[in-house]
């Protein structure tokens, strides 16, 4: 039988790299994102009218490869490390291999069918199947580029940029769940169990989010309602996230915690020492991932402009005062600050700023880490003892906690009259709504439901892909093994030489 | 021959080391321990979950030595080893029935 799906895996592989070489079709009608063909100038397609082919910015370009970078970095080495020094010794390699092997296979069948399903025009759950194996995203025949379109009318980078960026997105979400059932599960049933998720949680959210025309869709107020109505599911709702509140955190967050409820706990849960081997490594993780956020957060602008540079500052400021908060908390709560209090309150910091850091303004983001710090403290103490699961590594406490949080007060600050940019009520014009028309009220029920839908859907999906793995695998390494340590019994290594 | 042991505080090691050699001791042995008597261990928080840590960390010195130099043996270690406070750790002797060197084949005092 192993035998069996090995000859299948590679034969599987083989076909998909032959795909790739062989079919480059000349570009496809232009993904959605794209969108330089909006009904009223599609006529003439080769005699160009007034834009030829579309110019690719250099700037926006060279930042968005540089944040793209900055993600990875994130992934591997920063949550790695920053959730290998949380767990026992025994058990180092086995986190770090799997958030790097469950980042390299997402990467792959985010190549492969991810990026269609997300960022292709599709329905409001789902996109389509126009760019499978990535077709023609550049014609290598004609040397020519998709281009993608970015927040700014008449603004461009290259389509491949752009998947490349949200391919580091899909693949860090999928290992952030890792933490949750770390030091238990079988190796080979957390790949299956994100393949299933990415497929059918991640790809679907990400799509009702952030799919939409792009502006230069949106060319008169004739066709205004009928681009809004290929939007996503919950862009069309109104909802704003800008780099992942609810598609990466919150998603993520409920998958960990659905996880370490049906996988159960550690044996020894409560009773044994299980404290972290390397705080060391858990600083420097999270100071890669601080710095690694930038890229997530002001990237998430795709143009290296105002709003990317404010997603950067906030992404600054927000983060430095949820440490704060954190470091305080604890002194006032058990008389003493940590490193792993201020290293979580960094991180708290960042979940929360992650769908705020380019709809809020500098004050609101200081406000949205201060308070993430001290909610991250609670995620992690009173509610993980109310949940009573035992989500190893607090995914669902900081990643849960502070995505929500962050994704309501987003609908708080952003209104004009607390200092935030409002959001654009008229893409045909491009003009932001008016601080007298802003309602923080509606806003903020817009963030709750979609916070509402992302919750219920992920943890469906999340249920359901759990069962389907324990079903075929099995969930859980045996007793001895996990008593051993998964680096011998599931990698046959020793992080360190005794 | 004795065997002498002594459990004494970690930061007191050189100390010991050097009133040992002064009265003429060859050799030692050094590993490190942990353990506990009256002093008390301390509590670890790692985000909610308490550690109580009984064990404190100790060095444990063993030196093999005739046992015309026991008293002195005993004085030089109590006196680098004392800080009054609780924790200071013990000495313990041993009979020593045999020793030889490896090297040579030597046993008995020659060996020591």
């Amino acid at each position: 039988m192993k035998k069996f799906l090995i000859s299948l895996a590679l034969g599987l592989g083989l076909l998909s790299v032959g795909s790739f070489v062989w079919a480059e079709d000349a570009p496809a009608a232009p993904a959605a994102s794209a969108s330089a063909a909006a009904p009223a100038d599609a006529a003439p397609a080769e005699a160009a009218a007034a834009p030829a082919a579309p110019i690719i910015n250099k700037g926006d370009t060279a930042w968005m490869m540089t944040s793209t970078l900055l993600v990875i970095m994130m992934a591997v080495p920063g949550l790695a490390l920053f959730y290998g020094g949380l767990v026992r010794s025994k058990n180092m390699l086995s986190v770090l291999m799997q958030v790097m092997v469950t980042f390299s296979l997402i990467v792959v069948l985010w190549f492969i069918y991810g990026y269609s399903i997300a960022f292709t025009e599709g329905g409001a759950f789902f996109g389509g199947f126009d760019r499978v194996m990535m077709k023609g995203i550049w014609d290598n025949a004609a040397g020519t580029f998709a281009p993608a379109a970015t927040f700014s009318k008449g603004v461009y980078i290259p389509e491949i940029v752009f998947a490349a960026f949200q391919a580091s997105f899909a693949a860090i979400t999928c290992t952030l769940i890792v933490g949750s059932f770390a030091e238990r599960m079988k190796f080979s049933a957390v790949l299956l169990f994100c393949a299933l998720w990415f497929t059918f949680s991640y790809a679907p959210i990400a799509h009702m989010v952030w799919f939409w025309m792009g502006p230069d869709a949106y060319a008169s107020k004739e066709v205004v309602d009928a681009m809004n109505a290929k939007g996503g599911f919950l862009w069309q709702m109104g909802a704003l996230d800008f780099a992942g509140g609810t598609v990466v955190h919150i998603n993520a967050a409920v998958a960990g915690l659905v996880g370490a409820f049906m996988i159960g706990k550690r044996i020894g849960y409560g009773k044994e020492a299980m404290a972290p081997h390397s705080l060391t490594l858990t600083m420097v993780g999270a100071a890669l991932l601080w710095v690694g956020w930038f890229g997530f957060n002001a990237g998430s602008a795709l143009e290296a402009n105002g709003f990317a540079a404010l997603a950067f500052i906030n992404t600054f400021g927000a983060t430095a005062a949820a440490v704060l908060a954190w470091c305080i908390g604890e002194a006032l709560m058990r008389g003493k600050a940590s490193m792993l209090g201020a290293a979580s309150g960094a991180v708290a910091g960042l979940v929360a700023i992650t769908p705020a850091c380019g709809n809020v303004g500098i004050g609101g983001a200081l406000i949205i880490g201060f308070l993430s710090g001290f909610a991250g403290l609670w995620g992690v103490n009173g509610l993980k003892k109310m949940l009573g699961a035992d989500d190893t590594l607090d995914v669902f406490g900081v990643h849960g906690v502070c995505g929500i949080l962050g994704a309501l007060l987003t609908g708080v600050f952003n209104s004009p009259a607390l200092g935030g940019p409002g959001f654009v009520a008229d893409w045909v014009t491009a003009t932001g709504v008016t601080a007298a028309d802003y309602s923080i009220a509606a806003q903020v029920l817009v963030q709750a439901k979609a916070v509402g839908v992302t919750i219920v859907w992920s943890g469906i999906v999340s249920f359901i892909s759990y069962k389907i793995v324990d079903l075929t695998i099995g969930l859980r390494v045996s007793e001895e093994d996990e008593r051993e340590g998964l680096d011998i019994t599931s990698h046959g290594e020793t992080a360190y030489s005794r | 021959m004795k065997l002498v042991t002594a459990i004494i505080k970690p930061f007191k090691l050189d100390e010991v080391r050097e009133a040992l050699s002064a009265i003429g001791l060859q050799g030692i042995t050094v590993t490190e321990v942990k353990g506990f008597g009256r002093q008390k261990g301390h509590t670890e928080l790692y985000r909610g979950a308490e550690y109580v840590v009984d064990f404190l960390p100790k060095v444990k010195i063993e030196a093999a030595i005739d046992s015309s130099l026991l008293d002195r043996v005993i004085e030089a270690i109590e006196g680098a080893a004392r800080t009054g406070k609780i924790g200071d750790g013990k000495v313990f002797v041993y009979d020593l029935e045999q020793v030889i060197r490896i090297r040579t084949g030597e046993t008995g005092k020659d060996a020591l």
